[in-house]
């Protein structure tokens, strides 16, 4: 009753027990005080959702309400058990996660939808007399108007909007760009579906029923790693976590799993217990680092060089010296290393060339298909020359012989791996290999012997077709000359001794990384050894770190090399774990008709970003890296040195390698009409125009005013804020607001320009009409948006997750409404697609678009180039699919985008689904949504299954997903059988009556089914591990050998030098300019760093950097690190104020001193937020600028190959990537610091 | 009004002081605390505090022994005026200088730390000045003391200050012809006084001095006896989960959990 009375007990029997010898005591007192403890932790629900965060962790949390408010979470722990005898997943979770629920009332949180002032008022006053269309005409017509609020992007003066007219200024801007210059110029980013797949699909099914494009991320994030498709043909495919507890040796490469894989630390940890041993690559001494036996600090961008060191020591010693059979076995049948290479006289010495194909050969050896897709190599038995089922040549225009049995024609074959023995061979010759290790630049070793080093290679002569005579080689012989291997044969350049100055010898690798000889040996012969004993059970973990190096391909190559060497890919325990960001969309292709409205239009427009911006933000404009410097001196003829990076991407779009955006110079929707005007096919139509010159394709002349992005969506992500490189280009030429770029483009700088792309002499200023972010904070890229809307958090939605960490899908559920006036991201683009089908039809009817597709992989079109010819220099005729891209005609129906929109279209039933070349039928499942969903009663969809809700949506995706659909898991399997001609549907016959449904997940988060678009299975007797079908069910990888493909012959690749792994050291991007030096005052301390944003402790991405539950735990705000001696060079001490900057631009951060970090280079963690705690530029006199003002995205040749197997385009597949570890800044003290809280002067003119 | 400030005044300021404090800790049980500052800035704290708070209460027990204790007590053990107030004036001076000067570091450390002066309310501010106020008029009534050693003047406030004390009808009067520094130290006194339950001060009466005496070093607070739960509370955990962590050799078996062994 009263506290006060309470304590009033002085009357009260006091009976003190006493108890352990007086050390204790029992009390009578009133404890109602506890209650508040009860009721601080009393809520009135639980439910369970997850973060939508692109971190991999994919973890089920537990959402807490109280009186309708998100008060807190905390961890499932509910996953389904794992099999005995290994641990289970839970806890997952970790400090990020657990502040989340800080943002739903947060000062930060977007509550409405916001406009930029001056927009806005230019809408009202065009809108009191005019439509919307014209309305949005009427503002892009009068340049003053236009550049009044371009120009104040980023300065603040947002004004509210309601729904209404926020959704119709949007919808009336889509309509006039695809009006006036196509729907392609409706640009939309988003990445990562596995986070949050309905709310990705919301965006992409709206853009995709416009004929608008949609842009890729995980290469422009750099996770992508070329080297994956390169080797296996396929995107990234990993094992769980769990997987890393059944390894015996576990080597983590540049991956801090603690701190960036928090959740899944655990199985580390236990892995640890059970004996695994455990060697750590990294320069800084990581949170990893401390679960080392060993710990192998070598400089940083040499990590290709310490891994040619292991490969030299496990072929020496296991492969040489001594033959381990299971590693024999598994290269023979495994690898393309028994195949054969031709070596080709170039300048008068040999190089290796193309792989040896059927249709070199006299007859073709006996095959009619696809000969010239088909690898070739010789008998063990018989010595012939053999055609061994698999190759990709197989799994086109034919069937059942696309698999991984040692047969040919039928017959078994033993490939033969090496032509050492002299009874084997013709002839030693004498092969030149590239050498770039002299190039090295920026205190990384150079290491000068020429360009070319020549070793002798064993090799056979063989008869060719036209009668004339080839030298041929096994991958394995080149792969063992490439590893500068003595076998016996002679030459300077290969080594017997550990200690010889050769390349990739221990003692050589010492010289370039820094690390002991005797550590590298040791490691690599555990590494080696522990294979040997358990069938393949080592296993590398490896971050991205390593792959956002412009050389990434050689650094992963050399690891994935040492993998295949070692028999580990494909073994549970063992293998290649790449983990980057939450790439594994689980349930694909369920996911793909919903997200791209496959089930109305096929194919969506996809684009590669890392190209995409790095011609529309005018980085090319900037590149300071030239072909020459990257090429081989075995380079085959051509004009190689003459081109420039963007020309080479221009080159490989016209010959219809990589997708364009804006697709051609004159509207799509234009180019429809004539073609059907004239009743010719669009694909005759635009050949015959392209030939005439009268059609031109945008990415010729990224500047032209047709060529621009008019409008951009970003949702779900914070493109400005965290992946943009080249930030400051962004914010010049992309959005046309002040910005930091302090160098001079190459006109300015006079240097050459390039040859195909068209050079302007002003560059273009604020390409984008409109900018709209959707978000639920107010981001980096929201604060320069045109546009904010306000989208539902994490725990105010429905959708589903899925991650590769673990085998569970499990869901984003809507624990409270919507706060403020927020809607989900689905209601949102449902709301713009209703509002464009209201202003839309003014402009705009049932148009025919005509849609420019690259040659994809996992199609027909992935033959479709055996040679590199270029229709625009004469080489070859412009054939649409086949030597340019295909040109589609798709019907868009604008005024019925909405109905379409909130209906699946009848082409599921139609054409049915699939994925990752194989299909199967959906007619069963479209019944079934039809019953589940419901269908549409009225109107143009009438009869078709609805999809209203972001349930309805889960449910097509839950439905249509073999991974979630038992029935279509076996169809799917089923599908795959007729290529390879094996029995595969066991893998899922045992789950053929289980079917996820949203409400399922919503209870318990449900393992997966195994599905033949992924290559590891899900089971109770292994963990999911990649590449595990492939070894074990006899199913090739989709490269040009169907094996791990380690010999790439592709003409840019040898042209390159990349035919196979070499040292490369990191390029000069030569960005310490006298723009940026003059900076410094004269005598002025500074150091010059090699910068690295590794990913953070406190923040995932740019998310909970602007969280003050987590900036409580650092220092508040953007921070560098720095070593103790760069620090004291520049007279900097802990927490001081420095800035960054380099010819790109300016980054001001606090400076972290610490031990941990190796001198030459400072880390700043990846995106945070300028927004928080973040002062003006001395330089610029503008706040901060964040990790990427000092980037600048440099794109490499080989990524464009297209066309050719493996190397062929996938949306987020192939394709350039956005490196950026290159880079150098300089480093230092601010003396003044200026927090710039003051009223806009004229400098920085007040936004209103 | 002189009245009023000395007569009725007081009233009013220890009625609120009793009245605010009651209604403090029954509404708001959680702020009664000393919200000490030390975990943000070590330095300067324990110097400073300890410097205080015992010249704070060697001064509080001064004023209450030597205003409060009947002045017959005083002639009865044969202590003559003069030598009180000579006894007054050096403890009193003693520690009110050490007072002051640990009031000082604290007041220092209190304006000039960030971290601290980001966390001070109004009320945490003002209450040290206004202390620091009275230390100093307090001690500047020495000075007047000093020109009249006789003691009467000390009389006077006894006095009145039992005066008080006994609800006697014209307290006041005894301050008549005090010197105004006493007057403004009273005054002053009795605005802390009605301050009290507004401030930090209340921790005052829950200084945890029982610590001193309590025997054992692990409590357990038992169930029995405790008050039902109030309205509006969850129930309870079933009786089975009570924790015992542990067995107390003088517990009854029936409080047990016993193991099913």
């Amino acid at each position: 009753m009263s506290h006060l009375l309470d304590r009033l007990n002085f009357l009260t029997s006091v009976r003190k027990d006493i108890f352990s010898g007086g050390h204790g005591q029992t009390t009578i007192e009133n404890r109602d005080w506890e209650d508040t403890y009860r009721a601080r932790w009393r809520h009135d629900k639980i439910v369970r959702s997850t973060h939508g965060v692109n971190c991999t962790g994919s973890c089920s949390w537990k959402i807490y309400v109280k009186s309708g408010i998100v008060t807190w979470e905390t961890q499932q722990t509910d996953y389904p058990r794992t099999r005995p005898d290994l641990p289970n997943h839970e806890p997952r979770g970790c400090a990020r996660g657990a502040s989340y629920s800080w943002y739903l009332y947060s000062a930060n949180r977007v509550k409405t939808p916001l406009v930029r002032g001056r927009l806005m008022k230019l809408w009202r006053e065009k809108r009191k007399t005019m439509t919307p269309v014209q309305a949005w005409a009427a503002i892009q017509s009068d340049p003053a108007a236009r550049a009044s609020y371009v120009k104040a992007r980023g300065k603040g003066g947002f004004v509210r909007a309601s729904w209404d007219e926020v959704t119709e200024l949007t919808a009336a801007a889509n309509a006039y760009t695809a009006k006036e210059y196509g729907p392609d110029r409706v640009f939309g980013f988003s990445p990562i579906p596995a986070m949050s797949m309905v709310s990705y699909a919301a965006g992409s099914r709206y853009l995709s029923l416009l004929g608008g494009t949609c842009m890729s991320f995980y290469d422009w994030y750099c996770d992508l790693p070329p080297a994956s498709p390169m080797t296996w043909g396929e995107q990234t495919d990993v094992p769980e976590s769990a997987d890393w507890y059944n390894a015996g040796y576990l080597l983590l490469w540049g991956s801090n799993v603690p701190q960036t894989r928090t959740p899944d630390a655990h199985f580390y940890t236990e892995a640890r217990y059970r004996g695994t041993k455990s060697a750590v690559i990294c320069p800084d001494y990581s949170e990893a680092a401390k679960f080392a036996d060993i710990w192998l600090n070598a400089k940083q961008g040499t990590d290709a060089a310490l891994g040619m060191a292991f490969g030299h020591v496990i072929l020496r010693e296991f492969h040489l010296d001594r033959q381990v059979p299971y590693f024999e076995e598994y290269v023979r049948k495994y690898s393309d290393m028994p195949m054969l290479v031709r070596l080709e006289a170039q300048d008068g010495r040999l190089v290796p060339g193309r792989q040896l194909r059927a249709a070199d050969l006299p007859g073709a050896l006996g095959e009619t298909n696809n000969p010239e897709w088909k690898t070739v190599c010789i008998d063990e038995a018989t010595g012939d020359l053999v055609v061994p089922n698999g190759s990709i040549g197989f799994r086109w225009g034919e069937q059942g012989k696309w698999n991984l049995e040692e047969k040919a024609q039928g017959k078994d074959v033993t490939p033969r791996l090496t032509l050492i023995l002299e009874e084997h061979r013709d002839e030693v010759a004498e092969v030149a290999f590239p050498w770039f290790g002299g190039a090295a630049t920026n205190g990384w070793v150079s290491d000068d012997r020429g360009g070319v080093l020549m070793r002798r290679v064993p090799v056979k002569k063989v008869k060719l077709a036209d009668g004339s005579e080839a030298l041929v080689a096994t991958v394995f012989d080149l792969i063992c000359a490439n590893y500068s291997l003595d076998r016996g044969l002679g030459s300077d350049n290969v080594a017997r001794d550990y200690d010889a100055d050769v390349p990739f010898t221990p003692a050589w690798a010492e010289k370039i990384t820094g690390v002991k000889r005797d550590r590298i040996i040791q490691v690599a012969r555990e590494f080696a050894a522990n294979a040997e004993k358990t069938n393949g059970k080592s296993m590398i973990i490896i971050g991205a770190a390593m792959n956002h190096w412009f050389h990434m391909d050689m650094n992963y190559r050399s690891v994935i090399n040492m993998l295949v060497f070692c028999g580990c890919v494909g073994q549970s325990g063992g293998g290649w774990a790449h983990y980057v960001g939450q790439e594994k969309l689980r349930p694909q292709t369920g996911w793909t008709a919903l997200a791209f409205a496959l089930d109305w239009a096929r194919p969506p427009r996809h684009m590669n970003s890392t190209s995409a911006w790095y011609a529309h933000t005018d980085q090319w404009r900037y590149e300071t890296v030239t072909a020459k410097e990257i090429l081989s001196p075995t380079a085959p003829g051509g004009d190689w040195e003459s081109l420039s990076l963007i020309d080479y991407n221009i080159r490989a779009e016209r010959m219809g390698w990589l997708p364009s955006a804006p697709q051609l110079r004159t509207n799509p929707l234009k180019v429809g009409a004539a073609a059907k005007a004239e009743g010719i096919e669009a694909k005759d139509y635009v050949a015959r125009e392209l030939k005439a010159g009268r059609l031109e394709m945008s990415c010729q002349d990224p500047d032209a005013p047709e060529n621009w992005p008019r409008n951009l969506f970003v949702w779900r992500s914070n493109l400005l804020g965290s992946s943009g490189k080249g930030h400051e280009y962004f914010l010049k030429h992309l959005l046309g607001t002040d910005h930091g770029v302090l160098g001079k483009d190459l006109g300015q700088e006079g240097r050459q320009k390039p040859a195909e792309a068209r050079w302007h002499d002003k560059a273009p200023e604020g390409k984008l009409d409109l900018l709209v972010c959707i978000d639920f904070r107010m981001s980096t890229t929201a604060v320069y948006a045109d546009i904010v809307l306000p989208t539902a958090s994490w725990y105010e939605k429905d959708d589903l997750n899925t991650s590769d960490m673990h085998p569970f899908i499990h869901p984003l559920q809507a624990a409270v409404d919507p706060a403020y006036e927020s809607k989900t991201d689905w209601e949102i683009f449902k709301a713009i697609a209703r509002k464009f089908s209201e202003v839309a039809p003014e402009i705009l009817g049932v148009e025919t678009d005509v849609v420019q597709l690259p040659l994809q992989h996992d199609s027909a079109m992935e033959i479709a180039q055996p040679e590199v010819r270029d229709w625009k220099r004469g080489e070859c005729d412009l054939i649409p699919g086949k030597t340019a891209p295909a040109y589609i005609a798709v019907e868009r129906d604008y005024p019925n985008l909405y109905a379409r929109f909130t209906s699946l279209g009848p082409l599921m039933e139609k054409v049915g689904n699939g994925g990752k070349g194989i299909a199967w039928d959906t007619r069963t499942e479209v019944h079934h949504l039809k019953a589940l969903n419901g269908t549409h009663r009225e109107g143009p969809t009438k009869g078709l299954a609805k999809i209203e809700t972001a349930i309805d949506a889960a449910e097509v995706i839950l439905m249509l997903a073999p991974e979630t659909n038992g029935e279509v898991a076996v169809k799917a399997w089923s599908a795959l059988e007729k290529a390879t001609g094996r029995e595969h549907a066991h893998l899922a016959e045992v789950k053929h009556d289980e079917k996820i449904r949203f409400r399922d997940i919503a209870a318990q988060p449900r393992k997966i089914i195994s599905s033949p678009t992924w290559s590891g299975i899900e089971s109770e007797e292994v963990c999911y591990n990649a590449g595990w079908t492939n070894v074990h069910e006899l199913i090739p990888w989709r490269t040009l050998s169907g094996r791990q493909q380690l010999y790439q012959d592709h003409e840019w690749m040898r042209a390159f030098g990349e035919f196979f792994v070499t040292w490369r050291p990191p390029v000069d991007l030569k960005t310490i300019t006298p723009d940026a030096t003059k900076a410094l005052a004269s005598g002025e301390k500074h150091v010059v760093l090699n910068f690295i944003t590794p990913h953070q402790k406190w923040g995932i991405h740019s998310t909970y950097s602007d969280n003050l539950l987590m900036l409580t735990l650092n220092r508040g705000g953007p921070v560098i690190w720095i070593s103790e001696n760069d620090a004291r060079k520049a007279g900097i001490v802990d927490n001081d104020w420095v800035e960054l900057f380099n010819s790109n631009g300016v980054i001001v951060a606090r400076a972290v001193v610490s031990q941990r970090m190796k001198d030459g280079t400072t880390f700043m963690y990846h995106a945070q937020e300028k927004i928080v705690n973040t002062p003006g530029s001395q330089i610029t006199g503008q706040r901060g600028g964040i990790h990427n003002s000092v980037t600048r995205a440099v794109v490499k040749p080989t990524h464009m190959i297209g066309g050719y197997a493996q190397q062929s385009y996938g949306f987020n597949y192939y394709g350039t990537v956005g490196a950026n570890r290159d880079e150098f800044v300089i480093v230092r003290k601010m003396n003044s610091v200026d927090w710039l809280d003051r009223p806009a002067t004229r400098k920085v003119e007040a936004a209103e | 009004m002189h009245n009023f400030v000395f007569g009725i005044f007081p009233y009013i300021a220890l009625t609120v002081m009793v009245v605010g404090s009651i209604a403090r800790y029954e509404r708001d049980p959680f702020t009664w605390k000393s919200k000490s500052s030390q975990i943000l800035r070590k330095r300067q704290f324990v110097l400073g505090s300890v410097l205080f708070h015992v010249g704070v209460l060697v001064i509080f027990f001064g004023h209450l022994v030597g205003l409060l204790t009947p002045i017959a007590v005083f002639d009865a053990i044969g202590i003559s005026h003069g030598a009180k107030q000579l006894m007054a004036i050096i403890v009193g001076g003693v520690a009110g200088v050490m007072a002051l000067v640990g009031g000082i570091i604290l007041l220092h450390r209190r304006m000039t730390d960030p971290r601290i002066r980001a966390h001070s309310t109004l009320a945490d501010t003002g209450i040290l000045w206004l202390l620091m106020a009275q230390l100093v008029l307090g001690l500047g009534s020495i000075f007047v003391s000093l020109g009249h050693l006789d003691g009467h003047a000390m009389v006077d406030l006894m006095a009145w200050a039992q005066g008080i004390a006994y609800f006697q009808a014209g307290a006041a009067a005894h301050l008549a012809e005090t010197h105004w520094i006493f007057k403004l130290h009273i005054f002053l006194g009795l605005v802390i006084f009605a301050l009290f339950p507004f401030t930090r001060l209340v921790h005052i009466v829950s200084a945890p001095v029982r610590y001193l005496w309590r025997p054992g070093y692990q409590i357990v607070r038992s169930r029995r006896g405790a008050r039902a739960p109030v309205i509006g509370v969850a129930p309870r955990p079933a009786p089975q989960i009570q924790p015992a962590p542990v067995r107390a050799p003088g517990l009854s078996a029936g409080n047990q959990v016993q193991p099913a062994e």
